[in-house]
């Protein structure tokens, strides 16, 4: 019989080290170490998330609580559904997706495909370009209303000095065309950078070995970059658009300092819809449906997508 | 020879190079412009054209600092006679100190909700993460996956059911309750990145040390943490990142004791309208220590924003 070499030197040790080993079981301790964090998971996000499924069954509303709570089975599923209100909502979420998902995936791999030709002091522009993602969306989404304002914001006299527009003839949050992209514009300064780190280590894990190759059949460097580079970049260009997309569809902080949602609701995405309901309406039975049905969609989408991911990972 | 991808020529380095500078020029002035703003008196903040070279001058941050009241000239002149360089600012807008403001709370409680919750969260999810990566636990994967699903919920749509149970624990509006709603959101992060560091060190070392006598405790203190020390460090930077930048919990959860800075800061509001200049040195006091740590951590940075997925 084989035994491994850990055993034999376990059973040629000395009798008080054994007892010693044996003291706490692997099993035991891998429990001690796992069940504190486990704990305050189903404290803090699955005791309320199966609360918040129940709320969604009732009228309850936080600020009347003498109330009587009643069972109205799926009807605030059925409210929000048919709530043209909703769709509004879910539009604009929609066009904040796609817009921000749009331009940060162009301007981040071009980016990365730039710096990854190794100039000179690359690293330390790097740096500074990925600066903005790592402050608070919330006191800098503020300071982008001061950039926004017309006349004096530093925004607008660019966009005048460039274009010869009056930097007081447009207001990009008072606006109802302008407003969506104010939003844009300011969600995609900061989140480039993000998109473009991923796409840099993409970039980055191609082995050489294959543009030597191509280099051998004498492919063109137009052709070397549709058949090498984006298909090895594809994977990781992917989980970049999944990470921001599940951040931008539940996108707060950075847009309720910028527009809270305004002018009327054309910046109401799906999270500042949900805190007026809950937090200011205090509908709380009807904004707890409302966030299980968020939670499914993320949760739906995400599914989807990741088995999308993974196949193109497998190619 | 013509140029390759592997090694581009000198021309398209030049290209390149250019183009990112100027990107990178441009996505750092409103920073730059944030830092500048603090540094301004209202009307150069509000000028126009807008001014980028100014007479600096700290009554931002001494407006940010203190809470002022309008004056008649007696008490301003009787003020004046032995006054400090920052009493003299705010006499001379007609106005006297009246204390200081609420800044210096918020941020220090922004302070021990962050480093509170950073402390805890490594200290279970360095356990965690252990467990993880060297035992048999039961359900493993599913396990993972739950701790990372944690992270997908809007913070509102979770923030309705807390919100309920921590004003039946008295939570509500408590540094306590914050530090232990931020432990909570970081342990995701943390016990996904700290696995992945974990994974790393190859598990003789443990193996020998048990050999040595050590208990698996020992082993783990004395062997693994230490080898893992740079990947707990990072990981604890960007949980405290976290932690500093959240806002939507902060803005529900918190009103007064423990509101942290960032839902404060917007709502800085000078004598006669928004206070600029003051709002603007309130953010650069606050984001600084954000920017340090970011080029401290340059080389983990797309582990910690990927939840470790992509390594470099």
């Amino acid at each position: 019989m084989t035994q491994s070499p850990i055993k034999k030197v376990a059973q040629a040790t000395p009798e008080p080290v054994a007892r010693r080993l044996r003291g706490l079981s692997d099993r035991s301790i891998a429990w001690i170490f796992v069940a504190p964090t486990i704990f305050l998971l189903l404290a803090v996000n699955i005791f309320p998330l199966i609360r918040t499924i129940w709320l969604s069954f009732t009228n309850y509303r936080v600020n009347r609580p003498n109330n009587e709570v009643d069972w109205v089975g799926l009807s605030n599923y059925e409210q929000i559904l048919n709530d043209p209100d909703i769709w509004n909502t879910m539009q604009a979420t929609a066009h904040f997706l796609f817009w921000t998902l749009l331009l940060q995936v162009l301007i981040g791999f071009a980016l990365a495909y730039l710096i990854n030709k190794k100039f000179k002091g690359n690293n330390m522009w790097t740096t500074i370009i990925v600066l903005p993602m790592m402050l608070s969306p919330a006191v800098v989404g503020n300071f982008w209303t001061f950039l926004y304002q017309p006349q004096i914001g530093l925004f607008n006299y660019a966009v005048g000095f460039v274009t010869g527009a009056d930097p007081a003839s447009f207001s990009m949050i008072g606006d109802v065309h302008l407003a969506p992209w104010a939003i844009v514009i300011a969600d995609t300064w900061m989140w480039t950078p993000f998109v473009m780190l991923i796409c840099l280590a993409g970039l980055r894990s191609i082995p050489e070995s294959l543009y030597e190759a191509a280099e051998c059949d004498r492919a063109s460097q137009w052709r070397q970059f549709w058949t090498i580079t984006i298909p090895m970049v594809l994977p990781f260009l992917m989980l970049a658009v999944l990470f921001r997309g599940i951040e931008n569809f539940k996108m707060f902080d950075l847009v309720v300092q910028l527009t809270g949602g305004g002018p009327g609701s054309v910046t109401e995405l799906t999270s500042i819809n949900l805190k007026r309901e809950a937090f200011e309406k205090w509908r709380t039975g009807y904004s707890s449906a409302y966030a299980v049905i968020l939670f499914v969609t993320v949760f739906g989408l995400a599914s989807i997508y990741v088995k999308a991911l993974n196949k193109v990972k497998q190619r | 020879m013509s140029a390759s991808v592997m090694e581009p020529s000198g021309r398209s380095k030049w290209v390149a190079g250019i183009l990112v500078v100027s990107y990178a020029i441009l996505t750092i002035i409103p920073l730059l412009w944030i830092i500048a703003t603090g540094f301004k008196s209202p009307s150069d903040a509000t000028a126009y054209p807008p001014k980028v070279f100014f007479e600096p001058t700290l009554e931002g941050y001494v407006n940010l600092l203190t809470d002022r009241r309008r004056a008649t000239e007696e008490t301003l002149q009787a003020a004046s006679a032995q006054e400090t360089w920052y009493e003299s600012i705010v006499h001379e807008r007609g106005m006297v100190i009246s204390g200081p403001s609420r800044y210096g709370e918020r941020f220090m409680n922004s302070v021990i909700i962050g480093f509170g919750s950073t402390a805890l969260t490594m200290i279970l999810g360095t356990a965690a993460a252990y467990a993880f990566s060297r035992f048999r636990v039961p359900f493993k994967d599913d396990l993972l996956f739950f701790i990372l699903s944690t992270r997908m919920m809007p913070p509102i749509a979770v923030a309705i059911p807390i919100f309920l149970m921590f004003r039946s624990l008295g939570l509500n509006d408590t540094h306590l309750g914050m530090i232990l709603l931020y432990t909570a959101v970081n342990l995701s992060l943390s016990v996904w990145l700290l696995k992945g560091f974990i994974d790393e060190i190859p598990i003789e070392y443990e193996e020998a040390a048990l050999i040595d006598g050590y208990t698996r405790f020992q082993a783990f203190y004395k062997v693994v943490l230490p080898q893992a020390a740079t990947g707990i460090a990072s990981t604890a930077i960007f949980c405290l990142i976290f932690a500093w930048n959240e806002y939507a919990f902060a803005v529900l959860l918190t009103s007064g004791t423990a509101q942290t800075a960032p839902p404060f800061i917007p709502t800085i509001i000078g004598v006669s309208g928004k206070d600029w200049p003051a709002v603007a040195a309130g953010a650069t006091i606050f984001l600084i220590p954000v920017m340090v740590f970011t080029v401290l951590l340059r080389k983990h940075l797309l582990r910690g924003i990927t939840f470790g997925a992509v390594r470099k």
